[in-house]
């Protein structure tokens, strides 16, 4: 049974509290499919498991199959420097067809960020030494594709379903 | 049909990697090899094991080992495959006679055809250090790959 090696700190993406006693960590690949539509699931979570549920975002952008999805996951690393990453993050998994690069800063300035201050944190090392350890971080804790979620610590197999990931945090059938 | 185990001489095999090119296990001799045994080339999700162990090809070149991957699939199939996926390592065609690669590791699933979702850590002197048969559906990560790469480095 695949485990999360790399616990969850400060410097996170979460909603919730940190003393929350459900626990979901989703790595994923903003270019992905089905990463998008299990984005959908995590919001009804959310909804449903209320002051229940903390949610982390880690990236792992398959950037071989999915040409955007590294500059993709750079632009929501950038967002989250001027305290926007949950915004971006949904924006991108709403328009996934709409992430080349223009598009990328398009996003940024509906969000009205500092445009000149986006592109330069976007390419930035720290940016993408923050990837690539979340990608690192995944790698020794088992993640076998996109998305892969972990409740509780433990990975989730079986699929995204609703059913499967709130049966997998909550040990209850839904 | 059980995989080799740990300690066994892993068997010799020459498969084509392209219509006019062969490679041997004696070609990776001198560096570790993940011999990787998987049913079938277009698996139908994105975020497939091979498309993972792509993306982490550094991780594995930092414990000195390379991936092979290997399938029943034809030569063809596997070029096709491997330019859509960008894949940077080798898929080997376990094609003619079919499977007899995996039989020779305990890796064919006579029931169906298929190469098993099996693993195995060839060290530079061509023995089997470590092997893991994936429970059925279930695809392994990188993760009990780099243990078993590490354990190997600690025991040297």
């Amino acid at each position: 049974m695949a485990q999360l090696r790399v616990p969850i700190t400060s410097t996170d993406h979460a909603i919730g509290s940190p003393d929350a006693p459900l626990v979901l960590v989703e790595y994923g690949d903003y270019q992905c499919p089905f990463c998008g539509a299990a984005q959908l699931v995590v919001k009804q979570l959310l909804i449903d498991l209320r002051s229940n549920l903390l949610f982390v975002f880690r990236n792992f952008p398959l950037a071989e199959v999915h040409p955007f999805a590294f500059p993709a996951a750079a632009a929501a690393e950038a967002a989250g420097l001027q305290s926007h990453f949950w915004p971006m993050h949904d924006r991108l998994f709403e328009n996934q067809h709409l992430l080349d690069p223009g598009s990328l800063l398009d996003h940024a300035r509906a969000l009205r960020l500092n445009t000149a201050r986006f592109l330069t944190d976007a390419q930035s090392p720290n940016v993408q030494r923050r990837i690539a350890a979340d990608m690192e971080g995944g790698a020794r804790s088992g993640v076998n594709g996109t998305p892969t979620f972990f409740a509780n610590g433990v990975r989730v197999d079986g699929g995204y379903a609703y059913e499967n990931l709130a049966a997998a945090l909550t040990g209850l059938r839904v | 049909m059980s995989l080799l185990p740990e300690g066994t001489k892993a068997p010799e095999f020459t498969l084509s990697l392209a219509p006019d090119q062969k490679v041997s296990l004696a070609d990776c001799r001198g560096r570790n090899t993940v011999l990787v045994f998987y049913p079938a080339d277009w698996s139908p999700v994105c975020g497939d094991q091979l498309a993972v162990y792509n993306e982490l090809l550094p991780l594995f070149r930092g414990h000195d080992a390379e991936i092979v991957a290997i399938s029943v699939d034809s030569v063809w199939c596997h070029a096709a495959f491997a330019r859509d996926r960008k894949i940077h390592f080798p898929l080997l065609a376990d094609f003619e006679p079919k499977g007899a690669v995996a039989k020779a590791y305990g890796a064919y699933r006579d029931q169906d055809g298929f190469a098993e979702r099996a693993l195995f850590v060839i060290d530079p002197a061509g023995i089997i250090r470590w092997s893991y048969l994936s429970p059925l559906g279930v695809n392994p990560g990188a993760d009990v790959i780099l243990d078993a790469l590490q354990s190997l480095k600690a025991k040297v």
